[in-house]
């Protein structure tokens, strides 16, 4: 979350606020107070003269971003010439260029452009957290409105939820008997708690207000759920995603690893069998961008949605 | 219709942990058509549970209410409710705030009811923000809106809980001006919990005055008898505006506050 620039704003309502109820001693003494705590906050906010002096925010930050990357970079070359097995940025740079020129080639299925390998890991992430969000939803939604269900479900939730989503690997390996299907699953199991979780305590916490609203207006129950619950729930059933996708895009590349096929978990593997290091670095990056792009959509729709 | 609203020898009883708490006892209360009745009381005195049991929130353990020789079985939208908070839906604009409430109550076409919840929102001044969000308004008008709302279904009675208690001074003076002008044109009934003494002279036909919880009961009735319309220049220089004013105070803060301590 970015810093809000509020802290000068309560002080300048409350002052209003005092003002408007009247010449009152104590009111007047009060917004003396209040005047000279927002004297002495004003150095500590942006809108000072110390900032022409300063470049403008967003070229400090873009600056600051660059030099990070530069740093990394070189940190990482200093490393590459120790004279280890890990190749430099340049190398790196050049095998990514070769790479991503062709990115959807096919050659069998065990060889195919970066592109397929991203595609499908995404997709594998896609149907298991769409399954994952179809189940996960309407029970939290249950969860979150019915105590009983609340109370059978809180120790089940809470001793599977810190297991890993790989130690189910092998049961979907035994029930689905494919690999594809079983990667699937693992996503659906690690999706579905922040899921469940996120929508039930979204549900908890509608104020008793909104709720009363619906109630002596009589609404029918279609009516409170696609006018209230809903769209008071939607943000934190959008936080559930978000962590869902953030937990998904992790395990699937250890799944794929452990499944094969086609697939970004999978390609490192195989080119770690290749000792093509740099294309395991590659490969990070890529998986990198990727969460962060992912992130990147859910926060947009986050915004989109959030009625604050 | 004299008794229009009937309240008889209602009890509230609460389960709690600690086990039974009792909000309220013998409530015997009616209240006519057109009239506006005041409750006021110390916070805790049960007014609001009063309120709620009017608006069907919450079922009496004792006793039974009427409204128009019905009895009130649960909430509904015969009557308006007001909150204190406004309780608007923040993800719903001014205009469709309202329209929820329109939509269901009358089964009319869309312009019909498009055309009642513009009128509604005319009624509190606020055609100008019908498209805006409740958290781009400010506190007065959220209030107006929620006021809007509860009349625009035609309330067989309206209910209002502590309604301006959020507001500042002047915001709060100039809405008990509209909901004054409002009342008198639309003839509503009025149940409404206060704990401004002013506020309860300057509105009602007459104010019932809560004793303290547990166990609170009706402590006294006073008549308004104050001509109307009433501004509040003129009362506030009035004799009898100030004995009634005095006669209220006094139950609060003499017999009330004594039997608290």
């Amino acid at each position: 979350m970015s810093a809000l620039p509020v802290p000068v704003a309560p002080v300048i309502s409350l002052r209003a606020a005092v003002i408007t109820s009247g010449p009152h001693p104590a009111a007047a003494a009060l917004a003396e107070r209040v005047d000279a705590v927002a004297k002495r906050r004003k150095p500590a906010s942006s809108a000072t003269g110390y900032r022409r002096a300063r470049a403008p925010e967003w070229l400090m930050q873009a600056f600051a971003m660059l030099a990070g990357i530069a740093l990394f970079i070189v940190l990482w070359e200093v490393v590459a010439r120790q004279g280890g097995r890990i190749p430099g940025p340049a190398v790196v740079w050049k095998a990514a260029v070769t790479i991503f020129s062709d990115p959807f080639y096919s050659k069998g299925p065990n060889d195919q452009g970066i592109g397929w390998n991203v595609l499908s890991s995404l997709k594998r992430v896609g149907i298991g957290f769409g399954l994952a969000a179809l189940v996960g939803i309407p029970l939290g939604f249950m969860i979150g409105r019915f105590k009983f269900l609340s109370d059978m479900a809180a120790p089940i939730i809470a001793m599977l939820k810190p297991v890993s989503p790989l130690a189910w690997l092998p049961i979907g390996l035994l029930v689905f008997k494919a690999a594809n299907p079983a990667a699937i699953y693992v996503i659906f199991v690690c999706s579905l708690w922040p899921m469940i979780v996120n929508t039930a305590v979204g549900v908890r916490q509608i104020p008793q207000d909104y709720l009363n609203v619906a109630r002596v207006l009589n609404l029918s129950e279609w009516k409170v759920f696609t006018s209230v619950l809903f769209p008071a729930v939607l943000p934190y059933m959008i936080t559930g995603v978000r962590l869902s996708i953030g937990v998904a895009w992790l395990v699937i590349v250890a799944a794929e690893m452990l499944t094969g096929g086609v697939g970004i978990g999978f390609w490192v593997w195989d080119e770690w069998n290749n000792l093509k290091v740099e294309h395991i670095i590659i490969a990070i990056f890529t998986i990198g961008i990727v969460g962060l792009l992912l992130e990147q959509a859910l926060v947009l729709l986050a915004k989109r949605f959030s009625y604050n | 219709m004299d008794r229009y609203l009937r309240i008889e020898n209602v009890g509230m009883t609460f389960e709690t942990k600690k086990g039974s708490f009792v909000a309220l006892e013998q409530i015997d209360l009616n209240i006519r058509k057109g009239e506006f009745v005041s409750l006021i009381g110390h916070s805790g005195c049960g007014k609001s549970t009063l309120l709620n049991l009017v608006a069907g929130l919450l079922q009496p353990t004792e006793g039974g209410l009427l409204l128009a020789e019905r009895e009130i079985g649960g909430p509904g939208p015969d009557r308006g409710v007001v909150f204190q908070n406004h309780s608007l839906l923040p993800w719903l604009t001014c205009f469709d705030n309202v329209y929820l409430a329109v939509e269901r109550v009358f089964q009319e076409k869309k312009p019909l009811l498009r055309q009642r919840t513009h009128k509604a929102l005319a009624m509190v001044g606020l055609t100008h923000a019908e498209s805006k969000y409740p958290q781009e308004i400010s506190g007065g008008m959220k209030q107006r809106v929620g006021i809007a709302r509860a009349l625009a279904i035609e309330p067989k009675m309206l209910l209002l809980d502590e309604p301006f208690g959020a507001l500042d001074a002047l915001t709060r003076a100039k809405l008990q001006d509209e909901l004054m002008r409002i009342v008198e044109n639309t003839g509503a009934t009025v149940l409404m919990v206060t704990h401004d003494v002013d506020e309860a002279v300057l509105l009602s036909d007459r104010i019932v005055m809560m004793t303290n919880g547990p166990a609170a009961r009706i402590g006294g009735i006073v008549e308004v008898d104050l001509p109307r319309p009433r501004e509040r220049l003129e009362l506030a220089g009035s004799h009898r505006y100030m004995e009634l004013r005095t006669t209220v105070m006094d139950f609060l803060y003499r017999k009330q506050l004594k039997q608290a301590a």
